[in-house]
């Protein structure tokens, strides 16, 4: 009867008894959605984990020198594959750079690339799906199809064909000059998933009574667009935000290693990896370091978006 | 009354564990059911008439759930001790229920034939051909034409009112002792409504099938039941037979309710509205749960729960001032 | 006497149902409207009934303009609703303003409730001043019957009837004349049902209101009209004075309609007509030729398929449309 949401069975608020009584006078602090959502998360030993893991990843981006001593091009062919040890915590590579070190100074580019590819993601996506969840009919087709044709090329074929296409094989290309490259193939290729999720989650919200009672109220489109449907929307999209910055800095990972996205003398996590794919037999830590770090990070990023998922979502309460 | 007794609940107390605290949900309900009987469970959302329900048939969610005291005893035997496998076969095959929302309540995978003909396969050991035979009676019983034909179709086919048939046919496979109905019509048009109500009393009559009536409709109550039970903050506040209580309630909060209900066939009345709102279930005070909303709450009330006054010819109240409420003094 | 506040003519909604990948075509209309008229008298209460597709739902949605109209005319105090465009439509929305069902969704969660009364003013700046708004918006907290000191507080924190005064008083910031109200009470609890009325009547009272009350259940409707019109299928089938239809309807379909509501009176048990119908409701893309009720009629004749009735005074002397109207009293 009061909640839509239950369907034959009694749901918590409604056993609990919702609402606050007309004549109380307690003075009580606004508990916005957000508010609630932060108190939940707060709670939460994954989500306290995984924020204090991106955290850390987000300090040594910042300033890895505070965290290793040695540059990145630190090289001593002397100790060319020893293992980890007081001197080089993770060890050498075949080359004599110490690993720890090269591992603190990847980070940087790494989640650059990550951060990057996300949010111009996140903007192309979220503009092109409100756009065409809003005014619907063609130009939601045209959208929709357009999207479906960059959604169906392969993410790893689509890639390489992009970055190839902009620098031939042999051409030496900048360290931004690559990374631009890099984000701006990433987020082409990904866009679709971030306008589907806008999409859909605003023809939910076109039709709920609120945004009705707006446009009743003689509400502008960019009134209704940015105070009604904008708020309620962003969530699910910034929830995939969370996840995709994890498959990012993966993603990343892949095109170093192919060879096709950041390359020497930029060190990235990925580029290690490519690095060690033909020693690991002899010097596994030099693969397994920042394979390590790339896992740990993209799964800080998942179980964060995990988290923030289940706090915003006003269901649950 | 030499009707058989088939159900009775006794002292049922149920809490629901919840992230803000514990729910007590059901604060001592007690109430039976004979054959052929019309039980109507009245309550708004919150009260726990879905919960009482829930708890008999075994289907509460547990956790966060949990039954704490009473028993529920179905021909004498306390289901609440039972196995789960002999609560298995109870359900369906002895107590069945409908719910509201037929759409949610069918498998919109499966045809509605296949959903009844399980049941006399897996239950009764029927053959594909009785079953399927079995499947078009029932569609008939419950008056859906064509019934050889839409024992084919899916529940999305089917009209809302066609769908809340179909799941009456269901419910009566097994052939049960006592429907549970919940809240059967709320979500159907009046006039789709009036149609099942009219189908369930015949099958009832035709069957002496008990049947317990869970509603928040006051109206609906005074046209198909025997006997009714209020339900106010998990706990039954009064029950009587459907003629005496139209024409005198003996609780302050079937008065309240009933000279809130705009009627039909009166115009111009002032609705009286009962002030503030149901208390909430995690933190139940003592005393009577009405009292904060009660024009006759006395300082007693906050205090001491009511117990339930016998009002004679089977009526029972909760509440102090039962008698005087009764009688319509002031 | 006085003018209609309201008048609408013929109005016609048909909702095309589209097929195709890119460029879709038409291939069916759902004609959720289908010739509607009716007038508004100023101060009074027009109650709107039917079942589930009749089209009160869509016909609310239309005054609004919510939704375009297919045909037909529309008229707020002699001006044409349908032909106001920009500026001009803004104007109209002071004047005509409407009540949602369900008050689980029709406030936005992420709003304060303050933010959402005062959204009126921030639109229509003409209003009200910057600095008067808060003032105003705790009047309307206080108007219907909620703390003004709760004004920073958000819809979850409220209850559904609590919910439902916070719509209403948004509908009400900016003194319309006219308030449609669209199911305001079904999504709510019996006992809160009946508040929430009230405040819907004292609030006609003191401010002059004029509403169209739509919804499906006919003893709410009856406790609130002055007039009460009956739509089966996108068409108004009878149109009177409450008293007129409640007492002595003159159509079947009225007549089945009150036969079937349920009475809360057990004294009552057989002694009312008992009128039952067939089958379900025809869907509104392929509504049945002539009277579109014949199908579940018990008085249909082939008169009834080849000619549909007009909707015109008949047996009760008030508006019917049905070739064998003849008056029943139905309710007790």
């Amino acid at each position: 009867m009061t909640d839509p949401n239950v369907a034959g069975g009694v749901s918590a608020v409604d056993v609990v008894g919702a609402g606050v009584a007309d004549d109380s006078a307690v003075a009580h602090k606004p508990r916005s959605l957000g508010g609630d959502a932060w108190r939940m998360l707060r709670k939460r030993p994954s989500f306290v984990i995984s924020a204090a893991i991106i955290v850390l990843v987000v300090l040594i981006a910042i300033a890895p020198d505070l965290f290793s001593s040695r540059p990145a091009g630190f090289s001593d062919l002397l100790h060319a594959n020893e293992g980890p040890s007081a001197d080089a915590w993770f060890g050498y590579d075949n080359q004599g750079y110490d690993v720890y070190a090269r591992t603190i100074h990847g980070a940087r580019a790494s989640l650059l690339v990550g951060v990057f590819a996300t949010v111009l993601t996140i903007l192309i996506g979220s503009v092109v799906g409100i756009v065409a969840g809003y005014y619907g009919r063609l130009v939601d087709s045209l959208f929709s199809r357009v999207g479906d044709i960059f959604a169906a090329l392969p993410f790893v074929l689509g890639a390489i064909v992009i970055l190839t296409t902009f620098n031939a094989p042999g051409s030496n290309p900048g360290v931004v000059t690559i990374i631009v490259q890099v984000v701006v193939s990433i987020a082409a290729l990904s866009w679709p998933v971030a306008m589907r999720i806008m999409r859909s989650a605003t023809l939910v919200a076109k039709q709920l009574d609120y945004v009705k009672a707006a446009r009743g109220l003689g509400a502008s489109t960019p009134r209704i667009v940015f105070r009604h449907l904008l708020p309620n929307t962003v969530a699910p999209v910034l929830v995939y935000g969370t996840i995709a910055l994890g498959a990012f800095i993966g993603a990343e990972a892949t095109l170093a290693y192919l060879g096709v996205g950041v390359r020497p003398p930029v060190v990235s996590w990925g580029v290690m990896i490519s690095d060690a794919r033909d020693y690991f037999r002899v010097n596994p830590h030099m693969l397994l370091f920042p394979a390590g770090f790339v896992t740990i990070t993209v799964l800080a990023f998942v179980m964060l978006g995990d988290g923030i998922r289940d706090a915003l979502d006003p269901k649950a309460r | 009354m030499t009707d058989e007794l088939l159900l009775e609940v006794e002292d049922l107390h149920v809490e629901f564990r919840t992230s803000d605290g514990v729910a007590t949900v059901l604060n001592g309900v007690d109430y039976s059911v004979h054959a052929g009987e019309t039980l109507a469970v009245l309550g708004e959302s919150g009260s726990g008439k879905s919960v009482t329900a829930q708890t008999v048939m075994g289907i509460l969610d547990s956790p966060p759930a949990v039954v704490t005291g009473g028993a529920v005893r179905y021909r004498g035997e306390d289901l609440l001790t039972a196995t789960e496998e002999r609560r298995r076969e109870v359900r369906g095959g002895e107590i069945a229920m409908i719910f509201q929302d037929a759409l949610s309540a069918l498998n919109p995978v499966f045809t509605v034939g296949f959903q009844i003909e399980e049941q006399l396969r897996v239950r009764l050991g029927m053959s594909k051909k009785d079953a399927r035979k079995r499947a078009i009676e029932l569609l008939d019983t419950v008056r859906i034409p064509a019934a050889a034909r839409r024992v084919r179709e899916y529940p999305h086919q089917f009209s809302g009112g066609m769908r809340q048939r179909a799941m009456i046919a269901m419910s009566l496979a097994l052939d049960p002792d006592l429907l549970i109905a919940d809240e059967p019509t709320t979500a159907l048009d009046v006039t789709v409504q009036a149609q099942i109500m009219d189908l369930l009393a015949e099958i009832q009559a035709e069957r002496r099938m008990g049947l317990i009536l869970i509603t928040h409709d006051l109206a609906v109550v005074a046209e198909v039941a025997d006997r009714i039970a209020v339900m106010y903050a998990g706990r039954i506040v009064e029950q009587a037979g459907v003629a005496e209580l139209f024409r005198s309630p003996g609780h302050p909060y079937t008065e309240a309710l009933m000279a809130s209900l705009p009627r039909l066939d009166l115009k111009g009345q002032t609705l009286e509205t009962i002030k503030g709102l149901p208390p909430s279930l995690l933190n139940v005070p003592p005393g009577c749960p009405f009292h904060p909303r009660c024009p006759r709450a006395e300082s007693r009330c906050e205090t001491e729960r009511p117990a339930l006054h016998d009002l004679g010819f089977g009526r029972v109240s909760a509440c102090h001032f039962a008698d005087e409420v009764v009688s319509g003094r002031v | 006497m006085s003018e209609p506040i309201l008048r609408v003519e013929n109005l016609v909604k048909y909702f095309p149902v589209r097929a195709g990948v890119l460029f879709k075509r038409t291939i069916g209309q759902v004609k959720a409207v289908d010739g509607v008229s009716f007038d508004l008298m100023p101060g009074e209460t027009l109650g709107v009934v039917g079942e589930s597709g009749c089209g009160k739902s869509t016909l609310a949605q239309v005054l609004m303009r919510l939704e375009e109209p297919t045909g037909g005319l529309a008229t707020f105090e002699g001006r044409d609703i349908f032909a106001l465009r920009g500026a001009e439509l803004r104007r109209l929305r002071r004047e005509i303003q409407i009540v949602l069902q369900d008050p689980y969704t029709s406030l936005n969660p992420r709003m304060t409730v303050g933010d959402i009364i005062g959204e009126p003013f921030e639109i229509h700046t003409e209003v009200a001043p910057k600095g008067s708004r808060a003032a105003k918006v705790r009047e309307l907290l206080d108007v219907v019957g909620l703390n003004p000191e709760h004004i920073n507080r958000y819809p979850h924190q409220f209850s559904g009837g609590q919910r439902q005064r916070i719509g209403i008083a948004r509908a009400l910031a900016l003194r319309p004349k006219v308030i449609i109200c669209d199911e305001p009470v079904s999504a709510l609890d019996v006992s809160i049902q009946a508040q929430v009325m009230n405040l819907l009547g004292e609030l006609q009272k003191e401010f002059g209101l004029s509403y169209v009350f739509i919804a499906h259940d006919l003893s709410v409707v009856r406790h609130l009209s002055t007039r009460v019109a009956v739509m089966y299928l996108g068409k108004i089938v009878e149109m009177g004075t409450e008293e007129e239809i409640y007492e002595h309807p003159s159509h079947p379909y009225t007549q089945a309609l009150l036969s079937a509501v349920p009475v809360a009176d057990p004294a009552l048990r057989g002694q009312r007509q008992v009128i039952r119908l067939e089958g379900d409701v025809p869907s509104p893309l392929d509504p049945p030729s002539g009277c579109r009720f014949r199908t579940r009629c018990w008085k249909a004749q082939d008169l009834c398929a080849d000619q549909e009735p007009e909707l015109i005074t008949r047996s009760g002397g008030h508006l019917s449309a049905c070739h064998f109207a003849e008056e029943k009293t139905v309710v007790p």
